[in-house]
């Protein structure tokens, strides 16, 4: 059972008129990260769906000091915030970072690798929405092979998805997770968890979108759901190197009950253009990554 | 007691941001600037200076890690040259956007294609527009002294400072300097109080987005759009000539040494022909003006100090009785002519200043000026303004143009 399942924080830091999208997965997650991150915590983060969430000047609907920082330097930022705060002796503040996975996968991954590479001590947070989502979607190394999206047009994206998890692992991070908005108190366990955790800390969160994937608002839990339960989305925790699978991922692994990759590519438009050699290549990269897993969790 | 020390420009620099008390520094090595860091490192390692040291991965995180720490309230500290001071570029429109009082030093370099590692002031140039101040620095006693100064302009009015000295010129050459006593510095320049700090205690969103017109606060009360920002940065540039020159008058006061508010003038109250410059060239030219003088030609010399903001009515006064002008530079624009020499040009538009102008680009990537040769050029100058040549395109000093 999720360890803090009757015990999520009830105060709310996401209020009323935040301006992203119907349906965002964005905003569910983030709302939940808050929670569990609590009042002493400081958020940086680029250009991005989340700078639209938070508002415009000179009003904002998050209760949270927010500073937006350049594209590229997201992780740098917060390496700044960290610098000055221990130069005035305000330890006891959590920074946050947060980007989108063009801001973490493509353009801040030379910051975030100098971060994490000198230990500063933050938790970063991607939430990938497998695109330029903000700029109205455009590819990014994060979206998924077969996908279509406006850079994309005609031939989909040929390549597969870019395995961050992996490259930050390769940082030695005291902690790494993943989750899923579908998921939200598997996601709030782990930032509870990564709070009091020292050291660089980093989080993916997988957050579908309505308008970039092509599915109904209504349908962004499921569509969440359903990525964790095919594998295409795979929810774990490496504590100081040691893998664990988390929530449904580790029901599935137990019970070997993973659904073909089909069942989640048939509800989003922007795989309508996808051949049924890249479905084929789509499920052998699902399942390579799903059995290397299973075999870490055995140890 | 203050003590002379002979030291490089570049020690100068550290020991201007040790004095200055900063409390974060974040830099990234490149020629000519890092020893800068080099020794900034070894005084906080040490324990000499109680200092966060961030060895950032990249110019543009050293800009960005400056950025955050100052946006929670640390006095910053950052340095590069060229390629580094390039690749800062969207952050230093960011922290004068912000207004942050960052204090960061360009030791200029030429920039590439093709490499080049020596001096000229393209780099910073380069970063006019971007809301800085900038003050090029002739000797190392002023590079120490003008970082001080720079965090007193920069924390009084929230714009950011560069002091740019010449690569290899100035950053390694060792000269004599005195340092300042400690804690006179720190009665000149006390701990940074600034007006808004980023922390949980008052959550706000820093920096967000804003649409082209004014919007309602919760309250109802109409806050400035991105144009209002901007005007307000403009009009802080504007007013910070007059806290440039008092605080260059305040630190003579207090420590014996004038280099000038916004500009310095050598023998050039009855100059007939005005050399100007900026940083070590023009101080190269005191020396050429010293030559012309032996041969009859009273020939003198005017020292732009400060770039940003320009000293428009300094300038006009400073050439109000000249017959010529001959400007010397390390930079162009390219496809007009140099910087500064338009700057000059515009700050005479409407007055009765209506003189010859002779622009020479010279020392680019590190090629050697000489005072000689900048005697030689006013000399053909005077030749040509006989000549009834007032003016021509911009010349290229000791470049082979055929």
């Amino acid at each position: 059972m999720p360890e803090n399942l009757f015990k999520v924080n009830i105060e709310e830091y996401m209020l009323p008129g935040q301006r992203a999208c119907q349906g965002c997965g964005l905003s569910l997650a983030y709302r939940y990260v808050l929670k569990a991150l609590r009042e002493n915590t400081i958020v940086t983060f680029p250009a991005c769906c989340l700078t639209v969430l938070h508002g415009l000047y000179p009003t904002t609907s998050v209760a949270i000091p927010a500073l937006n920082c350049t594209f590229a330097s997201t992780a740098a930022s917060a390496s700044g915030l960290v610098a000055g705060l221990n130069a005035l002796n305000r330890t006891d503040i959590t920074v946050v970072a947060i980007a989108g996975d063009g801001g973490t996968f493509d353009m801040g991954i030379q910051a975030l690798s100098g971060a994490a590479e000198r230990g500063t001590d933050f938790i970063y947070v991607c939430y990938d929405n497998e695109g330029y989502m903000n700029t109205g979607t455009q590819r990014s190394s994060a979206t998924p092979m077969g996908a279509l999206t406006s850079t994309t047009p005609v031939l989909t994206k040929q390549q597969p998805k870019k395995d961050m998890l992996r490259i930050m692992e390769a940082h030695d991070l005291p902690y790494l997770s993943t989750t899923s908005s579908a998921y939200p108190i598997d996601l709030y366990d782990k930032f509870v968890k990564a709070k009091r955790i020292k050291g660089s800390r980093y989080m993916q969160i997988a957050v579908p979108c309505p308008p970039g994937w092509g599915y109904a608002p209504k349908d962004t839990v499921r569509i969440g759901r359903l990525a964790v339960e095919t594998g295409i989305v795979i929810l774990f925790e490496i504590e100081d190197g040691k893998f664990r699978f988390t929530g449904r991922s580790k029901t599935l692994a137990e019970k070997g009950n993973k659904l073909p990759v089909i069942n989640y590519v048939e509800r989003q438009g922007r795989f309508r253009k996808m051949s049924i050699e890249q479905l084929r290549q789509l499920q052998r990269w699902v399942d390579t990554r799903w059995n290397e897993y299973l075999k870490r969790a055995e140890g | 007691m203050a003590e002379v020390q002979i030291m490089t420009g570049n020690q100068a620099a550290a020991l201007g941001a040790k004095l200055s008390h900063v409390q974060v520094v974040a830099a990234y090595p490149i020629t000519p600037q890092t020893s800068v860091t080099e020794m900034l490192s070894q005084f906080i390692e040490s324990g000499e200076l109680k200092a966060e040291y961030i060895r950032v991965e990249s110019e543009h995180s050293a800009l960005a890690v400056c950025i955050s720490a100052s946006t929670v309230g640390a006095r910053v500290f950052t340095s590069t040259s060229s390629q580094g001071l390039l690749y800062m570029h969207e952050q230093i429109h960011w922290a004068a956007g912000a207004r942050l009082p960052i204090v960061m030093c360009c030791i200029n370099r030429g920039v590439g294609a093709p490499w080049t590692i020596f001096n000229d002031q393209q780099d910073s140039i380069a970063q006019r527009d971007t809301g800085w101040i900038q003050i090029y620095c002739r000797d190392n006693q002023e590079i120490i002294d003008s970082i001080i100064q720079a965090y007193r302009i920069a924390e009084s009015i929230y714009v950011p400072v560069m002091i740019c000295y010449d690569g290899f010129v100035m950053s390694h050459t060792m000269m004599p300097v005195e340092i300042p006593d400690a804690e006179a510095v720190s009665d000149f320049l006390p701990p940074y109080k600034p007006h808004t700090i980023l922390s949980p205690e008052a959550p706000m969103n820093i920096n967000p987005v804003l649409f082209p017109w004014r919007r309602a606060n919760s309250e109802g009360v109409l806050c400035d759009g991105y144009m209002e920002m901007r005007y307000k940065l403009q009009k802080s540039l504007d007013e910070s000539r007059d806290v440039i020159i008092s605080t260059s008058r305040q630190f003579a006061g207090a420590f014996g040494r004038d280099h000038g508010g916004m500009l310095w003038q050598y023998k050039a109250d009855d100059a007939e022909i005005i050399l100007v410059g900026m940083g070590s060239l023009a101080s190269e030219a005191t020396a050429a003006a010293g030559m012309l003088r032996a041969e009859g030609i009273r020939a003198g010399v005017v020292g732009i100090r400060v770039f940003r903001p320009f000293p428009k009515e300094d300038v006009r006064a400073a050439f109000r009785k000249t017959k010529a002008i001959c400007v010397f530079e390390k930079a162009i624009s390219y496809g007009y002519e140099g910087a500064l020499c338009s700057e000059i040009k515009a700050a005479f538009y409407g007055t009765e200043l209506r003189l010859p102008i002779h622009n020479y680009i010279c020392g680019l990537g590190g090629r050697d000026v000489k005072a000689r040769e900048l005697a030689e050029a006013v000399q053909s100058s005077l030749d040509a303004i006989a000549a009834g040549d007032t003016e021509p395109m911009p010349k290229w000093l000791n470049c082979f143009t055929e």
